[in-house]
């Protein structure tokens, strides 16, 4: 079955059609690239399923339930998770810090209860193990690089048993080292059994770690196909319209 | 031997006296005890009991508020209308008790009245999205007028029943011979450093100052926040309002005139960051005590008070400037 599974999805903007009839299932365990121009609607289709908007029209299913989210909150309580192109982080606070924000561990009497440190540091010093980044739980991520904060952000997603990780541009200001780093992880979450989204104008990251790619043109999917079946050249084309559809 | 990626991540960046000697508050209090040190070797008057108590004493209303004022600067806001709303509680507090009410009913009056002014504040801010500048400038403005109103532009000095409980309150010194406003400063502080380094409520304030966007993003009720954030300020500054009363024995409608830029000056000075993010409760004290030293040590030294200006001005912009050098010394 579906991890997730969109059926007919629109969204327009007044008189602009931003995204029209799209069908897509995601698979657990699955990486899928997200491919297309500038205002080629991936933002927004990807944006409705973290909750940030509300379809015009069409049907989501997670794991053939049908969901409605109003709200970024109640996709991440479906499990959903994004990991936005800014990364959303805190400069100010710890590496730790920003794993937890929203969601800090406490000690003591509900709502009375102090911060639980050693917890959040500890578990958070795990979670970059198991990605195998060296950033350090304590350290202010204003002084992080690109790669370390990636991490962080990533880490977000690990914390709360995501089932569907969306990523945004995740590699587009980052050094060459960096996104070798960032791949792994995105190779580390597949492996959990999650289901990742990639958003990216990056032909060689899609291709080196994504097991599908969709091509979106003009608010309507033009291909959906395994990435081995694909090459480079026809996915340009596909995104240019030189291809107009496979 | 090669550091394996354990090592690495357990390995703390910096050791306990480095985090303490990069600390902004930490060259402060520095200056404040050097301060103290000179004038006590140098003056006969400073080291006296009397000189001493005055000082305490002198610190705590700009001390109280500063801590208000912290946690609406870490937010990475500003509050301009302590001033005033220091003054509209006090002469709220003055009206009522003197129309007869006890002292119970002048205080619960008083408090409410911050609240609710800085429920207004915090709304206007959070939800309509004005500029904190503007709104709390336009409070500065309306509280003061609405003390006039209160009290028809008169001085109280006459408190009515509860007269003597409201100055034992503000001039008395119930616990070793300490001050009571100190005690009430002390507190209050104590909470405040609570709050902002083990509740949820703290580390938000934080990440809204830090990064507004991320923390709406991450599901942190920032709005709400905000509100409770202004609230606390006006309640520091009633607080304030209240002790101070009971301490002089009288409210004029130009109490606390000009008083909103020497807390902002003793929250920055303290480490507070006007872009926000940064501020500690132990920075608010120290600010307001170094203001205070100042003040009183050019008095011992013969220097004119017309100076006073330059030296506070000076000793804040000071203090920033060490943060700045700093922070030039990381970036390159």
């Amino acid at each position: 079955m579906a991890a997730l599974e969109l059926t007919n999805i629109s969204k327009h903007f007044g008189a602009i059609q931003a995204v029209s009839d799209v069908s897509l299932t995601l698979e657990a365990g699955q990486v899928v690239g997200l491919m297309g121009d500038n205002g080629a609607g991936k933002s927004t289709l990807v944006k409705m399923i973290a909750g940030n908007f509300r379809p015009s029209g069409g049907t989501m299913r997670l794991n053939g339930r049908e969901i409605v989210l109003h709200r970024p909150l109640d996709a991440r309580q479906h499990g959903i998770e994004i990991v936005h192109q800014d990364l959303a982080l805190c400069d100010n606070l710890t590496a730790a810090a920003n794993v937890y924000l929203g969601r800090e561990l406490r000690v003591g009497f509900g709502p009375l209860g102090i911060l639980d440190y050693r917890t959040m540091y500890r578990r958070a010093g795990a979670l970059f193990k198991e990605l195998k980044s060296e950033t350090r739980p304590r350290d202010v991520v204003r002084q992080m690089s690109g790669g370390q904060r990636q991490a962080v952000a990533i880490a977000r997603t690990m914390l709360s048993e995501a089932k569907i990780v969306l990523m945004d541009e995740p590699t587009a200001a980052i050094s060459v080292r960096q996104v070798a780093e960032v791949l792994n992880h995105i190779r580390h979450l597949r492996d959990r059994g999650i289901a990742v989204v990639l958003i990216s104008h990056r032909m060689p990251d899609v291709f080196s770690v994504a097991d599908r790619v969709i091509v979106m043109r003009r608010g309507r999917k033009v291909a959906d196909k395994p990435i081995a079946t694909s090459s480079p050249e026809e996915v340009t084309g596909l995104i240019t319209g030189a291809i107009e559809t496979v | 031997m090669a550091i394996t990626l354990d090592q690495s991540i357990e390995q703390k960046q910096q050791t306990w006296l480095g985090a303490i000697l990069s600390h902004q508050t930490f060259w402060v209090l520095a200056a404040v005890i050097l301060a103290c040190l000179f004038l006590t070797f140098t003056t006969e008057a400073f080291a006296t009991s009397t000189n001493l108590y005055n000082i305490t004493r002198n610190v705590t209303f700009v001390a109280i508020i500063a801590l208000g004022m912290t946690l609406v600067i870490i937010t990475g806001g500003i509050d301009l209308s302590v001033g005033s709303v220091l003054c509209l509680c006090s002469m709220i507090l003055a009206v009522v008790m003197h129309a007869g009410y006890g002292i119970w009913v002048g205080i619960a009056a008083s408090l409410a009245t911050a609240l609710a002014i800085g429920a207004f504040n915090g709304v206007l801010i959070a939800y309509l999205n004005f500029p904190p500048f503007v709104v709390t400038l336009g409070m500065l403005s309306i509280a003061r007028s609405l003390a006039m109103v209160a009290s028809n532009n008169t001085v109280v000095f006459q408190f009515g029943p509860d007269h003597d409980k409201l100055l034992a309150l503000g001039g008395g010194a119930w616990f070793f011979g300490i001050a009571n406003p100190v005690l009430f400063m002390i507190a209050l502080a104590l909470l405040t450093g609570f709050v902002l380094r083990w509740t949820r409520f703290g580390r938000f304030l934080f990440a809204i100052g830090g990064n507004e966007h991320a923390a709406t993003l991450t599901g942190v009720p920032v709005r709400k926040i905000k509100v409770i954030v202004y609230m606390v300020s006006a309640l520091s500054a009633g607080i304030a309002g209240i002790i101070q009363t009971g301490w002089l024995g009288a409210v004029t409608t130009n109490i606390g005139a000009g008083m909103e830029l020497q807390v902002i000056a003793a929250a920055v000075i303290g480490g507070a960051n006007l872009a926000g993010g940064t501020g500690t409760a132990f920075g608010a004290l120290v600010g307001a005590a170094l203001i205070e030293v100042i003040r009183n040590s050019l008095g011992l030294l013969g220097i004119s008070a017309f100076w006073q200006g330059t030296f506070i001005g000076g000793a804040t912009i000071l203090a920033v400037l060490f943060d700045r050098i700093r922070n030039f010394r990381q970036s390159e």
